[in-house]
């Protein structure tokens, strides 16, 4: 595995028991000995704690030393409000590209004087330079490298950060705040990537492994790999960059509507602005062709990511594919995200070829497991 | 009762006239958590090497080829309720299928025990 990156975890993985899989140029835990199906009911019941010090740790340090101006700045590349952001509050955007497709997705929060961004290990490089290309004039970009990234999510995972560090119980979810541990500020986040409860935490490096090895000493706190990661997340309904969105959807298609504010869309404060906006206006008002939906299977065999769908259990020709697919263990069923054409609604029946067969699968709403986030 | 192991980590275990067939423990744990299997029909009649069986973990797909020329006789019908057991007992109740097979002599070609324990290292 020459060339491949390692986070600070690693060697704790290693004494976990992980087995290390390559991911986005790095190496990471896919699993433990527990195994993916528990890891994923663990998160569910208790606590699961993920190493994500791959993603990209960015700030936008305003030259002006206001936040507008940054938020302002960051508005060009985003079809989100960023200026409307509270103090201490975070927001999921997009970077969108000039045909309106979608470049990454990402995190971003108003920390009072400046913007901190999250964004996909995998597309981290072209996202700095992104944005050094288009906001150096107000902003300065800063990447940090010195950080480590862990989420910690699950009923459980309140308690057991709130042993550790107190005041994270008084946050609510997508709430922001930089409190001590240990003589150092974590950066803290209540959100995450499974549809629990649950916080992102960036850590200074040096403190990282004893962080999280006091994480994993709290009650009901083991470590997740990425297997759970995924089936966790698509539980819940969320997208996979470069699979499940990519520079050929757009945010409408991609039903990520929500993502963009009043302020943005046609007659807003500050419509328009962003790259893609002829196509992502024209999209919201006059609907897309095809839209990311939720896909049910009716029997028991999963439908994988690149799975043809066909509108009848006989010829015809395709009218879309299964973006990611699997088992979903809380659900105890087979699921899948699939682009289809945007006539189809929840509860209409599709055909999707698994191994030469045509097996009829339900559009059905996201997410597929309910969501419990402390709002 | 000897069992033989072929390449494709399938076991192999004479009882009568008949050849069961399932995967090794080490096959199991490679796949990770089984979530779904799909058997043959009964009756059927397979040549060595056809896809004969499915089988998805929380990983991925994985075929099981027929291991020799002959006729499905039986099928584990436990395996598509409960593909779990494929984990919890991949050499005993968690086999998939039974074949009939003429002459029993071609399951020499197979290894045995150690030298599939060689392979797998």
């Amino acid at each position: 595995m020459a060339d491949l990156k390692r986070t600070v975890f690693y060697d704790l993985h290693v004494e976990l028991g992980a087995k290390i899989v390559p991911f986005a140029g790095y190496e990471m835990p896919v699993q433990y000995p527990m195994g993916v199906l528990k890891e994923h009911l663990h998160t569910r019941s208790d606590a699961g704690l993920f190493d994500v010090s791959h993603m990209g740790q960015v700030i936008l340090k305003p030259k002006s030393g206001r936040y507008e101006d940054a938020a302002l700045a960051f508005e060009r590349l985003v079809p989100v409000d960023v200026a409307g952001l509270a103090e201490g509050r975070q927001r999921y955007g997009l970077f969108t590209n000039d045909e309106g497709g979608i470049l990454d997705d990402l995190m971003f929060a108003n920390r009072g004087d400046h913007l901190f961004v999250v964004v996909n290990a995998a597309c981290k490089d072209q996202d700095i330079a992104h944005m050094r290309a288009h906001l150096s004039d107000v902003c300065e970009v800063i990447a940090i490298t010195d950080r480590a990234l862990v989420a910690l999510q699950g009923p459980k995972a309140e308690a057991a950060l709130e042993g550790l560090v107190p005041g994270v119980a008084a946050m609510k979810f997508m709430d922001v705040a930089i409190l001590p541990w240990a003589g150092v500020d974590l950066w803290i986040s209540r959100s995450g990537y499974t549809g629990e409860d649950g916080y992102e935490i960036s850590v200074p490096e040096a403190q990282a492994v004893a962080f999280a090895r006091a994480l994993l000493a709290r009650p009901g706190v083991a470590p997740i790999g990425l297997g759970a990661r995924d089936s966790l997340r698509l539980e819940a309904g969320m997208c996979l960059y470069g699979h499940d969105i990519d520079q050929t959807t757009s945010p409408v298609e991609g039903n990520l509507t929500w993502a963009i504010q009043k302020a943005r869309k046609a007659g807003g404060a500050r419509e328009g602005g962003f790259p893609g906006e002829a196509r992502i206006l024209r999209e919201l008002a006059e609907g897309p062709a095809r839209r990311r939906v939720g896909l049910r299977p009716e029997g028991r065999a999963p439908m994988r990511e690149g799975t043809v769908v066909y509108a009848g259990t006989e010829g015809g020709e395709p009218i879309g594919t299964i973006t990611s697919g699997g088992f979903g263990p809380s659900i105890e069923g087979p699921m899948a995200m699939a682009y289809l054409p945007a006539t189809l609604k929840d509860g209409d029946t599709v055909y999707a070829d698994v191994r030469g067969k045509r097996l009829p699968a339900t559009l059905a709403p996201m997410p597929f497991h309910p969501t419990s986030y402390k709002r | 009762m000897t069992m033989k192991y072929t390449e494709d980590h399938e076991w192999l275990r004479v009882d009568g006239d008949v050849v069961v067939v399932g995967i090794t423990e080490h096959a199991a744990e490679q796949l990770g958590d089984v979530v779904f299997v799909e058997l043959p029909e009964v009756e059927t009649m397979v040549a060595k090497g056809d896809d004969c069986a499915v089988i998805e973990s929380v990983k991925a797909a994985s075929d099981i080829l027929a291991p020799l020329d002959g006729e499905i006789v039986a099928v584990n019908d436990k395996l598509v309720d409960n593909p779990g057991l494929v984990n919890e007992d991949p050499l005993g109740a968690a086999w998939f299928f039974k074949m009939k097979i003429d002459d029993l002599s071609v399951l020499d070609q197979y290894m045995d025990e150690d030298a599939y324990k060689d392979l797998i290292g």
